[in-house]
């Protein structure tokens, strides 16, 4: 009887499947996107089913991996002949995949309207020579996160407008005794060690590359190296920031064991989440600082955008996903991670309530975003330069040999 | 003759396996090698001809001949730790005494473990921040700060290799206690009745049943040691300052990263080679070995 049953069910299942496959002439999309930081992965599945509901037709498969494996991931996938529709690519990899066709061409996908509306600073995310591939959707940058609580102890009354007062307030802290190490880096050997160099080295005025050769060698591509090496002998930087990635800063800020930290912008609700965080209420966002007679601000570019791979069999509905995820009415919703790349959300009451704090710095932050450079060899100067910051930082060689020995190694 | 008629068939039953081999194992190689004598990339050229440029550039290169010696270094020590370890572990289970199935079972867990799990884990217990192993060693008195285990070069390879020994030392150990429960009773109770002491019963009645398996046990860690990858790219990428960056992760980057599909290849071949003048010295120990015995 039960077994009966049982098989009535299964049958009733079998059925129910095969004709909610015939009501519609379904295409299935396959999505990759990164799990961690600025959207969380909820979000991103929760804006899909918005999707999802407005096109029954269309079906998102969604994939998560580590920033770490995102472009490997994609080339892999290319490179066997494909698998994905809609890829998230980062800022620095348009050059790359451009040059070897992993993206779609979609400069004339893009409307009047978004080209009006979306922040032009955004645009460069997705740019290479001229054309666009894809749509920004992350609209990052790194911002100087402070400890209102342990500033204020140490009788520090705003926090630092330069690199140079930066170091100071986190000498004070130190030799008060309020903190061992007050600064929190990520400075692993990995793509997140070139984000923090990249903001000092536009702090410092530097460039990476002058007429396709190597430019960071002297200038401020020294300067930079030199401030985090001075930075971290002096012992006023968490001397762990080189295994640190961005998830370990938060960790250690929110614990109330660092001062200072330079992270995303997610890290800044996460961070007054009382939920998460033990410094809930004392965090403080300002923009990366700047060098005096230099520059007034820093930041890099840390923006990242939505593609269609060129193996794609449904470039259509793949444009329709991206124009869906990019649109200004779901980044507004889902403001608190991510802060929208259309330029009227920033008046938005909705968007900017509880953190206007952020907003304040992001306009600022936003405004002197530096680009990491656009080059199809990317991959290989990061590697380089990844190894020449570790290599100064624990004094193996100094900075300005670190960075002739990259030069040498960057494959430009 | 009858000896032809099975040679035949036994050829023609092998046959579909023959046919697979060589379709997921000799194409690929032999693409591969292919490959390494071109500068194709990853993905859109398909490379011209380069000749033997690939394999000079890549043996000449600094970042070859480090990652040999940090992947030798890496392989020789933690195979010997993990093979004294595990006999010292089988051992102790081929011993009576209460708890030993569960303890047995107990121990097949790290190895059963995938290694991207253990790699985490560990990476956990090395923690500069909030590492169990920087708490241990404070409570203990052995350490006065917390270190960062994993973020200098002097002790960031030392820290993979336990992380690899936990996990792989099992294997050897199961293979050294299944030598051992061949071991015939009556003649280590003769041994003991001669009045031979353990480290005499170990070596002249013990060791002749356990070296075979033990060689077989060698060859095996020492092949997967020398292609180490996950483990420490979970847990270092390769850093600091690519003080863990052994030959596979320099195959990855170069194939993968970077895209240089040719000269990854020709690394990748280099490695397979060196792999294999290993696994040919092994088996001809072994083969000594078992004429010896």
């Amino acid at each position: 009887m039960l077994k009966s049953t049982r098989n009535a069910l299964f049958g009733a299942a079998l059925v129910g499947i095969s004709f909610s496959g015939q009501a519609y002439a379904e295409t299935t999309l396959n999505a990759l996107f990164m799990a961690q930081a600025a959207y969380s992965e909820a979000d991103v599945r929760a804006m899909t089913e918005a999707f999802t509901k407005a096109n029954p037709d269309i079906k998102v498969n969604l994939e998560f991996v580590p920033y770490e494996g995102l472009h490997d991931k994609t080339v892999l996938a290319q490179g066997s002949g494909g698998g994905y529709d809609v890829v998230l690519f980062d800022v620095i990899w348009p050059a790359e995949y451009a040059t070897n066709k992993v993206l779609v061409d979609v400069t004339d996908r893009i409307t009047d309207e978004m080209k009006k509306g979306v922040l032009p600073g955004a645009w460069t995310t997705v740019e290479y020579d001229g054309k666009r591939y894809g749509m920004p959707w992350i609209l990052d940058t790194k911002y100087l996160f402070y400890n209102k609580e342990i500033l204020e102890k140490a009788g520090i009354t705003a926090p630092p407008k330069t690199w140079d007062e930066l170091a100071e307030q986190a000498k004070t802290i130190k030799d008060k005794g309020l903190l061992q190490n007050p600064i929190a880096w990520s400075w692993s050997q990995a793509e997140a060690a070139i984000c923090d160099y990249t903001t000092l080295v536009s702090a410092y005025g530097g460039k990476f590359i002058e007429g396709g050769k190597p430019a960071f060698t002297t200038g401020g591509g020294l300067d930079a190296l030199n401030y985090m090496v001075s930075s971290y002998t002096s012992g006023i930087t968490n001397p762990n920031s080189k295994e640190f990635l961005e998830e370990d800063v938060r960790k250690v800020f929110q614990n109330g064991e660092a001062a200072f930290a330079l992270n995303w912008t997610y890290m800044y609700n996460l961070a007054n989440d009382p939920k998460e965080s033990k410094v809930a209420g004392k965090v403080g966002v300002v923009p990366a600082p700047g060098v005096a007679g230099k520059s007034e601000v820093s930041a890099v570019n840390g923006s990242m955008g939505l593609g269609i791979t060129s193996t794609s069999q449904h470039p259509e509905e793949a444009w329709k996903y991206i124009v869906h995820m990019t649109s200004q009415p779901t980044q507004n919703a889902y403001a608190k991670l991510s802060l929208p790349i259309w330029a009227s959300s920033y008046e938005d009451a909705s968007v900017t309530k509880g953190q206007e704090e952020l907003i304040a710095a992001a306009k600022r932050g936003l405004a002197a975003m530096y680009p990491r450079p656009t080059t199809p060899k990317y991959q290989e100067l990061s590697t380089a330069l990844q190894q020449a910051i570790q290599e100064a930082l624990l004094g193996q060689t100094s900075a300005e040999d670190a960075l002739k020995t990259a030069a040498e190694n960057s494959g430009l | 003759m009858p000896g032809t008629w099975i040679t035949t068939r036994a050829w023609l039953l092998m046959l579909p396996l023959l046919v697979v081999m060589i379709a997921v194992i000799g194409w690929p190689l032999v693409d591969t090698v292919r490959l390494s004598f071109t500068d194709a990339k990853l993905v859109g050229t398909a490379g011209g001809f380069v000749g033997l440029d690939n394999y000079a550039k890549m043996l000449g290169g600094s970042n070859f001949q480090r990652a040999l010696i940090t992947t030798t270094w890496f392989a020789v020590v933690s195979v010997a730790a993990e093979m004294v370890l595990g006999v010292l572990a089988a051992l102790l289970l081929n011993q009576q005494f209460r708890g030993r199935t569960a303890l047995r079972a107990l121990m097949i867990l790290p190895w059963a473990l995938p290694t991207v799990v253990n790699a985490t884990l560990w990476r956990l217990i090395y923690n500069p921040q909030y590492g169990a192993l920087n708490a241990a060693l404070t409570q203990l008195g052995l350490l006065d700060s917390y270190r960062s285990w994993l973020g200098e070069p002097g002790s960031a390879l030392i820290a993979l290799i336990v992380a690899d020994c936990w996990k792989n030392f099992p294997l050897v150990a199961l293979i050294a206690l299944a030598a051992l429960q061949a071991v015939p009773r009556d003649i280590t109770a003769a041994a003991l009745v001669d009045g031979a002491g353990p480290f005499n019963r170990f070596r002249y009645v013990i060791m002749p049943y356990l070296a075979g398996p033990l060689l077989v046990a060698l060859v095996l860690r020492t092949i997967e040691a020398f292609k180490v990858f996950d483990i420490i790219w979970v847990m270092t990428r390769g850093g600091p300052a690519n003080s863990t960056r052994t030959l596979s992760i320099l195959v990855y980057q170069e194939a993968f990263s970077f895209q240089r599909a040719g000269s990854g290849a020709s690394l990748a071949l280099i490695v397979t080679l060196l792999v294999t003048i290993l696994a040919v010295a092994y088996a001809a120990l072994l083969r000594k070995a078992a004429g010896a015995s």
